[in-house]
């Protein structure tokens, strides 16, 4: 007996149901609060953040929690909620010279103008599970810290460039191309490029920068700085004439020193990488900076060795993971009449093929 | 209810008017993919974003909605997008495909004919018919640009070779106006008729792919085929086993695990409405 599929809105009105309790979960532990998703999982809040293209913490809590902590869909929350925001306009370029740096290493100089500052790292943790953190109540001991030192921290690079020993990189005035707001063009320019990389997936950017450092496209990268700190933004105030700071935001900074050998347009000399990533990204920024440097093969007269990490098309096309899973997962929407077709077509191949074959016998 | 939050339609006006200077150029240069800059919307990508977009950009509060997946009002799908539009526009929705002035499809043309004034509004995921060809869109775009369908002609001729036939069921090419081959989303190719002469306005949206073609009222859209292997538009050989119609698309039921099978409308509003008029198929009576 056939019965048409029917009653799709109520089904849909359960699971929405069923699934806010299971979000909730046990009724009996405590509800997280968006300050402690904020506090303690404060790198899925920056993560969130990047991807999502929205700096704004505690919208990015409230979509971790909303999401039960599956941190695409959370991006998925930010980015559907950001697009219905108007847009002001366009700050000054940050100053991350003037960073209020938290951490700051360099790995091609020992000790340098400013300093080398270890900052809140994992880098030389121990990875063993902490069973103390499993009963709760903790008390901690204060860090020692020194106060934030509000000196400039001039960039590494710098100093390589009075010697003129890296390319030069300067200063461009014109305004960068909002992704978010027009079509992608090919090829893209390396603003629109940075654009896609920092919102990109935080999981293809890695694979895509470890496959250049396996030989699939080689950059042959060194750290030459990597910063994370507060930085002012500022914006230009046309009734006032100059810029004034209207807040401060986090930001990883990432300029790998590239050697290259020099090419028909080109001394030898080092090249940059950039990545510069909302929150404490460490990951995303360096990957990104190699992702970078790879893309530029062309500008430098470099070879393409054909390395996807090279192919600008298959890298912009395929980095954000909104589009991706979005994408990936609506094959499971129905499909009845795509495979109706699909079946009589598979049908009748076969009949012709199994009549070929007894005509043969 | 109309949820004030938002603006009428959900996008705000500045995005509907780059909305529809993109619809407006689709028009002018039929089967032309315009790129436009897409948003994200509160459903994913894959869900029919770009047909979302369009169809905000074109509601008006006097419109009536109709919004069909795989030709029927009430998949889950179906019933997400008609709801969010009831929600974010508080427009008038329907089944009847007569009734709306707006049709949202995923998959199917409507087995009843459109009429003048009508817009049906296809979801499509991959508006390039060249992609499968070659993935590269800064390639495809040239190869439109010049006009230059030597690979989709041999890719035919190839399945004609291999397998007596274009093994090609659905999102099956076309050629609009004699100049750009279109996709015209992944419907079967029994809809494909119906692309061509239509009296109604045709637009695709590609969320994902930031793109947008059309097909004005009165289009000539020829499905590509050869002199000696002409494009037959194809369906189940069986007549609706609810309402006997033998001229609309039908899905195939699995109804027992014997190997029992019944062929059904996919167009719901089509079967209910020659029920309706008293039409009984094979199982008509007992499905009642």
């Amino acid at each position: 007996m056939y019965v048409a599929v029917k009653g799709g809105e109520r089904a849909i009105d359960n699971a929405h149901a069923w699934l806010a309790a299971e979000r909730r979960g046990d009724a009996a532990v405590a509800e997280l609060s968006l300050a402690q998703i904020r506090a303690q999982l404060s790198l899925a809040v920056n993560r969130v953040m990047a991807e999502g293209s929205l700096y704004d913490a505690d919208l990015a809590a409230l979509a971790i929690k909303q999401s039960r902590g599956d941190l695409i869909e959370a991006i998925f929350l930010i980015r559907a909620y950001r697009t219905t925001l108007p847009r002001l306009g366009a700050s000054v370029p940050v100053e991350t010279a003037q960073m209020a740096v938290i951490r700051r290493v360099s790995a091609t100089f020992k000790d340098l103008p400013g300093g080398q500052v270890l900052g809140p790292t994992f880098d030389y943790t121990h990875r063993l599970l902490d069973f103390k953190l499993a009963a709760e109540g903790e008390a901690l001991a204060a860090p020692a810290t020194a106060a934030a030192d509000l000196a400039d921290v001039p960039h590494v690079t710098g100093f390589l460039n009075r010697d003129g020993l890296i390319e030069a990189n300067p200063r461009s005035a014109a305004q960068p191309a909002d992704l978010t707001r027009e079509p992608m063009e090919l090829p893209a320019s390396r603003a629109l490029r940075l654009q896609a990389i920092t919102r990109g997936d935080e999981g293809f950017i890695l694979s895509m920068a470890y496959s250049t450092q396996r030989g699939y496209g080689r950059t042959h990268a060194f750290v030459g700085e990597l910063r994370i700190g507060m930085v002012a933004v500022e914006m230009e105030i046309p009734e006032l004439g100059f810029a004034v700071e209207i807040g401060e935001i986090e930001l990883t900074e990432c300029e790998t020193v590239n050697q290259f050998k020099g090419s028909k347009t080109e001394p030898p000399q080092f090249t940059r990488g950039y990545g510069l990533v909302f929150g404490q990204t460490e990951r995303k920024a360096i990957a990104m900076s190699l992702v970078d440097r790879s893309l530029r093969w062309a500008e430098l007269g470099e070879e393409n060795s054909g390395a996807p990490a090279q192919d600008e098309e298959f890298v912009l096309m395929h980095a954000d993971n909104i589009q991706a899973t979005g994408f990936l997962e609506h094959i499971k929407l129905p499909h009845y009449v795509d495979f109706q077709s699909e079946l009589e077509l598979v049908r009748k191949l076969r009949a012709e093929v199994l009549a070929g074959t007894e005509a043969a016998e | 209810m109309t949820d004030q939050a938002y603006n009428f339609a959900y996008l705000d006006e500045q995005t509907k008017r780059m909305i529809r200077r993109a619809i407006l150029k689709g028009v002018a240069v039929p089967g032309y993919q315009v790129p436009f800059a897409s948003r994200e919307m509160p459903m994913p990508y894959g869900w029919g974003t770009g047909g979302v977009q369009v169809t905000a950009a074109c509601l008006v509060p006097e419109d009536r909605l109709k919004v069909i997946d795989q030709g029927a009002d009430d998949t889950t799908n179906a019933v997400s997008i008609r709801k969010f539009f009831q929600r974010v526009a508080g427009v008038a929705v329907t089944e009847a495909t007569q009734e709306a002035t707006l049709i949202q499809t995923r998959h199917r043309i409507p087995d009843t004919s459109l009429s003048a004034g009508q817009i049906l509004v296809y979801q499509v995921p991959i508006p390039e018919p060249l992609r499968f060809l070659e993935p590269r869109e800064s390639e495809t775009r040239k190869m439109h640009e010049l006009e230059d369908y030597g690979l989709m002609h041999v890719k035919l001729y190839e399945d004609i070779a291999r397998h007596g036939q274009i093994a090609t069921s659905y999102a099956y090419p076309v050629k609009v106006e004699d100049r750009y081959v279109m996709d015209p989303s992944p419907i079967p190719k029994f809809d494909n008729p119906k692309l061509s002469n239509s009296p109604a306005l045709q637009l695709f949206g590609a969320g994902r792919e930031q793109r947008i073609y059309a097909l004005p009222p009165f289009t000539h859209v020829v499905s590509l085929d050869f002199d000696d292997h002409p494009f037959v538009p194809s369906k189940a050989d069986h007549a609706c086993d609810l309402c006997d119609a033998s001229d609309s698309y039908l899905d195939e039921v699995i109804i027992d695990d014997q190997g029992g099978r019944m062929f059904v409308c996919s167009d719901t509003d089509y079967c209910g409405g020659r029920r309706a008029a008293g039409h009984v198929g094979r199982l008509g009576e007992e499905a009642i």
